[in-house]
């Protein structure tokens, strides 16, 4: 196949001299941050520096790469009419505002996930998670998201498993479904985990949290019987309530109720479970959707509102820019060196496989022209990534003695102030068990040792940075607690959603053998099939609690390993792609993120699986633990020889999945090959399953300011910054009523 | 800047910030649905708000992937 030709909009145009100067700056400010980020050494440094880095690159990046990306290799042609012009029907596929569909697809791609891979990152000092969120947004995670986003949009807004079938075959299509499925279990299982090791031992945190649930069902009756569809009125009730259970739950702490709500992990492992089915068997109505728009609320809310407080506080870092664990690869809250374990446990806000789910399906029937794939697919992930910065920096301005108290397994830490301390000195930092014991006083928690996960070492960097902004020291537990709130919210509610989707998933295999699987009605099918998924998720999650080597530990590096492996699978449908539709000069694009992505996720599968390292390696961890119970030897952290057998089975099933993993991307890689090889050899026998170019009579700007031309297009065209519908041709379609104010919204 | 201007500017921001927390938030679809299905047919039968709101949630209901949030 030919390559597309240039569209008239794509020609290159000339900076002006204006131009240059502001971009000059803006290059600058990004090379100060990155020069004072890579040179300092032993002194703190104020977080301002990593802000001037990571917004200086961005800006860059948005600017001349993604523009690039957009005019020179996917030849964004804004006379193509998009799936939501052409499909229109006024629901699922709809023309929608290019500022509106950004903050949909905002809060659609961005989850606890960034908040909680650089949290554990950190261990390595900030520089190596830093470089990896900022060069790893820019070269491979937004280029993924804009390129999916591009293709999909092409498609009709086909998922990427679709695409994968379409456009590599039957087989690479399966690996990518069973990958997906398998993802699912296991981020359900990790972001589970997260909040069971907030929780435990928290009265106040699980009543609150507990409350959500009799708030989330009042909206929901709200919005089905007594008025249906007033979402703002009734998330602003949803969030004037749940700031009261989170200030309520203070009080409960404080009150003889505390006994009832102070649950040990395994309790809350079984409530977890029982509240996973639950949810996801009753009707959306009930918690699903009023959970939703609370979270959504509350996660657009504290992500400005953490901006404002790291811009205005502009805190000190006291972690290390780089510790000794980046190279010994002996770190207490994850093992193996830094290649590849950083890239595996900084997932989301560098470059996220799941994304890729999101920008095939839902956002490509919604845009207006296919030049806002850039704002879209690349401004979004961009801004997640900053969202990945901010929690980076939550923890590396607490004190790294007391970060590693906290994210270390509780085999380490021990139970005491004393024994951690002790521990924390053994890792080559300090922290006195008085100051231990402050810390966990200032939040009105009993204790903070080897709460690991990552959310409680991300709410006290957060209480710092709000506590310094309004409110001081009193105002600390209330913002751990808000922050805790705030996490446990959305992972809540993607426990749920992820258990539904995974349940779609199995009804839907499994109705090739039983066909009433596949009717979602049928409700014993329903029922088995969440069960089913409950119970795969439930199990990791268990697992998780009861490991003596720690949960996050053992479990986090087969999570991003999953998500890098997702991540692999849309990379290798766009790399396809762009060789496909003749773009075999630009394949590089897409094909270097593959190969580093392959690398990295490759290499971490090998060192889990082959390792000789007990601490790294699956399979020599069983072999030692094995060896101990075969000699009747108790090894420390296991407790006894019950303990033992808990680390051989997990290991093993750690181990198979990492192999399952990397078989699975293997298939992929290899089946995307043979396509591509295909279709360099014989480039005229290639069929693409691209919708043909019909017209477009929409007009709508690029990006999130119209330029001066676009301006004049508007105009001409009677329309408004929304842009919309040439009036001749449409009377009555048209978007343009849409407010001139809200070209800064 | 005079005060009529000011009010005018602030009446603006207002109703700007009104329409993108409606769009946002899927509160606008409904009317969104109305405009779309009389702008065939100005006599169409469209579904109560109430009936729309439970056809979109029932939809969700049967094909969950969509409206999925990531991690």
């Amino acid at each position: 196949m030919p390559e597309p030709e240039a569209t008239p909009d794509t020609r290159r145009t000339g900076l002006t001299p204006k131009s240059i100067a502001i971009w000059s700056l803006v290059a600058l400010v990004g090379a100060a941050g990155w020069g004072v980020l890579a040179l300092s050494r032993g002194e703190e440094i104020s977080a301002a520096w990593m802000l001037a880095a990571a917004l200086g690159s961005y800006a860059i990046a948005y600017r001349f790469y993604a523009l690039f990306i957009a005019r020179r290799v996917l030849k964004v042609d804004k006379t193509r009419a998009t799936p939501a012009e052409r499909l229109d029907n006024g629901v699922d596929f709809h023309p929608t505002d290019r500022r509106v569909l950004f903050g949909h697809h905002f809060a659609a791609v961005a989850g606890a996930g960034p908040l909680v891979g650089p949290v554990l990152a950190a261990q390595m000092g900030y520089l190596p998670g830093t470089i990896w969120i900022i060069v790893g947004v820019i070269f491979a995670g937004a280029v993924q998201d804009m390129v999916t986003l591009f293709f999909s949009t092409r498609r009709n807004g086909r998922s990427l498993g679709q695409m994968a079938r379409d456009e590599i075959g039957p087989f690479g299509g399966a690996a990518a479904l069973i990958a997906v499925f398998a993802i699912m279990i296991i981020l359900l299982a990790v972001l589970a985990l997260v909040i069971v090791n907030a929780l435990a031992h928290s009265p106040w945190g699980v009543f609150s949290i507990g409350m959500t649930i009799p708030i989330a069902l009042l909206m929901g009756v709200y919005l089905r019987v007594l008025r249906p569809g007033r979402v703002t009125e009734v998330s602003v009730l949803g969030v004037a309530l749940l700031l009261l259970a989170i200030v309520a739950g203070g009080w409960v702490a404080e009150s003889s109720w505390a006994g009832t709500f102070t649950l040990e992990p395994g309790t809350l492992v079984i409530w977890m479970i029982v509240y996973g089915f639950l949810a996801s068997v009753l009707p959306v109505w009930m918690l699903l959707a009023p959970r939703d728009y609370l979270s959504t609320f509350m996660k657009v809310g504290t992500i400005v509102l953490l901006a404002l407080g790291v811009v205005i506080a502009l805190p000190a870092m006291k972690m290390d820019a780089v510790t000794d664990f980046a190279t010994r690869g002996d770190g207490p809250v994850f093992a193996g060196s830094m290649f590849p374990f950083v890239f595996i446990t900084i997932a989301c806000g560098a470059l996220s496989g799941f994304h890729s789910l999101v920008s095939s399906g839902t956002t490509p029937k919604m845009i207006q022209k296919e030049t806002q794939v850039r704002m879209i697919g690349y401004g979004a992930m961009l801004t997640e990534s900053f969202v990945a910065i901010m929690a980076m920096i939550t923890a590396c301005i607490i004190d790294p003695g007391l970060y590693f108290a906290i994210n270390s397994p509780a085999g380490v830490v021990g139970t005491t102030v004393q024994s951690a301390s002790e521990a924390v000195a053994n890792l080559g930092f300090t922290i006195t068990p008085d100051a231990l014991a402050q810390a966990a006083k200032d939040v009105e928690e009993a204790s903070l040792l080897s709460r690991t996960g990552g959310a409680p070492t991300f709410a006290l960097g957060m209480s710092e940075i709000f506590s310094a902004v309004i409110g001081g020291t009193a105002m600390k537990a209330f913002w751990y607690h808000f922050a805790i709130m705030f996490e446990a919210l959305f992972i809540l509610t993607t426990v749920d959603a992820g258990t539904r989707v995974g349940r779609f998933m199995l009804q839907d295999m499994l109705g090739n053998v039983y066909k009433p699987f596949r009717q979602v009605s049928w409700k014993p099918g329903v029922w088995f099939a969440s069960a089913v998924v409950v119970g795969g998720w439930g199990y990791f999650l268990w697992v998780g609690v009861h490991d003596p080597l720690g949960g996050i530990n053992q479990l986090f590096p087969l999570f991003g390993i999953a998500n890098q492996l997702l991540a692999a699978v849309a990379l290798a449908v766009c790399t396809t792609l762009l060789i496909k539709s003749g773009r075999l000069k630009w394949a590089w694009v897409t094909g270097i993120p593959l190969a580093w992505d392959v690398a990295v996720t490759l290499t971490a599968s090998w060192q889990k699986i082959f390792s000789e390292d007990p601490r790294v390696g699956f399979f020599a961890q069983r072999d030692k633990y094995q060896a101990g119970i075969d000699a009747d030897k108790v090894l420390p952290p296991a407790k006894s020889l019950d303990d033992m057998h808990t680390v051989v089975t997990n290991s093993t099933v750690d181990g198979v999945l990492s192999a399952l993993f990397a078989i699975l991307i293997i298939v992929v890689i290899a089946d995307a090959g043979r396509v591509c090889l295909k279709a360099i050899r014989n480039p005229e026998g290639v069929r693409l399953a691209e919708e043909p170019h019909t017209e477009s009579k929409l007009v709508a700007p690029a990006g999130m300011f119209p330029t001066r031309e676009e301006k004049a297009e508007l105009v001409a065209a009677g329309l408004g910054t929304g842009g919309g519908m040439r009036k001749e041709s449409a009377p009555g379609e048209s978007q343009g009523d849409v407010p001139a104010g809200t070209g800064a919204a | 800047m005079s005060a009529v201007n000011t009010v005018r500017h602030l009446r603006r921001a207002v109703h700007g910030i009104r329409w993108y927390v409606r769009e946002l938030s899927g509160e606008a679809v409904y009317d969104r649905y109305v405009a779309h299905a009389r702008s065939c047919d100005p006599d169409a039968e469209v579904m109560t708000r109430r009936e729309f709101e439970r056809s979109r949630t029932d939809a969700r209901e049967a094909d969950p992937r969509e409206g999925f949030r990531c991690c």
